[in-house]
């Protein structure tokens, strides 16, 4: 089995809080994740390291090893720019920038360069098919991205996350602000894509964390307590915390 | 009878001071306008406007000179007080480390509240030498006043617009980031575009500063009635010509200076609907008028 990003013993610090404890996990290729467990664990945190987002905040500190491909993503030579074009993320709330849905799936490819405007037509075109927006907004690609739903607002998203051509697709609770209706969109098209990309999803949903992933880790107080095949966690966990979460005893 | 006697009288009480504060400005336009009017009449409507002569002594009130002279002041002033200010702006919100911020920006706000008679003095002391030493003349001049002025209109620049730049959603900045673009990618192509409504209103604030400042001005501007022909001549502004000569003017060479007035509040006026004009347009197109 391949691997595509390992996690060895990651330790987060926000100032003084300790976040994440020794945490270990291996992200399998092509594969969905799911990250469970109540609100404050350090899901979100933990996904948001592995794209180098939460350098953005001045208190952040960190040790242990996080390998993409087998190389340390946190090693000083590493292009963070690089890094971020090559890990995609898709975030809680729907934030399209308030340009046109054009503009919005072409940004990713003008800031890496992309100029040629018969490529940048070609891909938007590629991406929000992919994303399975295409037909509902190829008559108004000109208007502005304010103006779709929030389901269809977090489609382009992802849209404008795999115009990049990202490896790995990071998604914060992605369903959280969105009705049932959008939600099965969104998983089909997470059924869709995890031909091509590893994804990585954070979920407060049981249903959904079993309905779309194959491997499900279980965290709790910043520690994963258990993970492994999705079916097993869910049929009969190891752990009794994994066993109260699951039916809903505590969180 | 109201049921609840406080709130009916809470709601009156402020009816009357809003209604008061509004009815004291009306009261003072009234004013200006009734003292100015006789003095377009009596001269002319086009030769006070239009005017090329400033005279008293021989009844000639043209205001044309000034007009421009407040015009090309606050306009080179404006050329170099908003790229400064913007740049600082983005410094500020974006880039400065905390502890930094924590020092500029109160330093900023000081500057912002320093009486207008002291930068002039400053100027006059040590700006007017220095620009008749670098650039000949008297030292007296557009360039020194636009300067002072700059130095004057630029808190307000900054801090409008490192407010608007910080009050961007964070979530667009992630997702900038998130892409893989760089912070001056990011800043140039989301944080900036969205913030520029408010960058538009601190261009506006510091206009109207600009263009009603009077003391710093007449301190090292010169004050002599002709259009600049090159930024080091001398020049005087309209707010300059009523402060200079509202000491000893009767008659309808003091109504021209109510009509000078009156200008002045049209100018305002008229650049203040140009600017909110731009301001209500950005929004629309950059963020569908969601922003």
């Amino acid at each position: 089995m391949e691997y595509r990003i390992e996690v060895k013993d990651l330790n987060v610090y926000f100032d003084e809080l300790h976040i994440l404890k020794n945490v270990s996990l291996k992200i399998h290729k092509n594969m969905v994740t799911a990250l469970i467990g109540p609100s404050g664990c350090g899901k979100s945190t933990f996904i948001r390291t592995l794209n180098r987002m939460n350098d953005l905040i001045d208190t952040f500190k960190m040790d242990g090893d996080v390998l993409l491909d087998g190389k340390d993503i946190y090693d000083p030579k590493v292009d963070v720019v690089e890094l971020r074009k090559r890990v995609g993320m898709v975030f809680q709330k729907p934030n399209p920038f308030p340009k046109s849905i054009f503009d919005n799936v072409a940004y990713g490819l003008k800031v890496h360069g992309i100029t040629d405007n018969e490529v940048i037509t070609e891909k938007v075109e590629e991406s929000l098919k992919s994303a399975a927006l295409w037909d509902e907004v190829k008559n108004i690609l000109d208007k502005s991205a304010m103006g779709l739903s929030g389901g269809q607002q977090q489609r382009l998203c992802i849209a404008r996350t795999i115009a990049v051509e990202p490896e790995v697709i990071l998604m914060d609770e992605p369903c959280s602000a969105l009705d049932p209706i959008s939600t099965t969109k969104i998983e089909d098209l997470i059924h869709k894509l995890k031909k091509d990309y590893t994804i990585i999803i954070v979920t407060h949903n049981m249903q959904q964390a079993t309905r779309v992933s194959k491997h499900t880790a279980f965290f709790l107080h910043g520690e994963i307590i258990e993970n492994g095949p999705t079916d097993k966690i869910f049929i009969e966990p190891c752990d009794k915390r994994t066993e109260d979460y699951i039916t809903g005893r505590f969180g | 009878m109201p049921k609840n006697i406080d709130e009916y009288l809470i709601e009156k009480g402020l009816f009357i001071t809003a209604i008061s504060s509004v009815v004291i400005i009306l009261l003072i336009i009234v004013f200006i306008f009734w003292e100015g009017y006789p003095a377009i009449l009596n001269i002319g409507f086009f030769d006070f406007l239009f005017g090329m002569e400033w005279s008293p002594s021989n009844d000639l009130y043209g205001i044309f000179p000034m007009i421009i002279g407040s015009l090309a002041i606050t306009g080179l002033s404006l050329l170099m007080a908003i790229p400064l200010g913007i740049f600082c702006a983005i410094f500020m919100a974006e880039i400065a480390p905390k502890q930094m911020r924590k020092i500029l920006r109160p330093t900023i706000q000081t500057l912002s509240g320093i009486p207008s008679v002291v930068y002039g003095f400053f100027g006059l002391i040590v700006l007017v030498p220095f620009m008749r030493v670098q650039f000949g003349g008297t030292g007296f001049s557009m360039f020194t006043a636009s300067i002072i002025l700059t130095v004057m209109i630029l808190p307000i620049i900054v801090s409008v617009s490192e407010d608007a730049i910080k009050s961007v959603p964070s979530e667009y900045k992630e997702a900038s980031m998130a892409l893989g673009a760089t912070h001056w990618q990011t800043i140039k192509n989301v944080l900036f575009p969205a913030a520029i409504p408010g960058i538009i209103t601190s261009i506006i604030l510091g206009m109207g500063r600009a263009i009603g400042e009077t003391l710093a001005i007449i301190m090292v501007a010169g004050n002599v009635v002709q259009i600049p022909s090159s930024i080091f001549d001398p020049v005087r502004a309209l707010t300059s010509n009523i402060a200079i000569e509202m000491g000893y003017a009767t008659g309808i060479h003091y109504n021209a200076l109510f009509a000078t007035g009156i200008v002045l509040i049209f100018m305002i006026l008229v650049l203040l609907v140009i600017a909110n004009y731009f301001h209500y347009k950005k929004k629309v197109t950059v963020g569908g008028g969601y922003l």
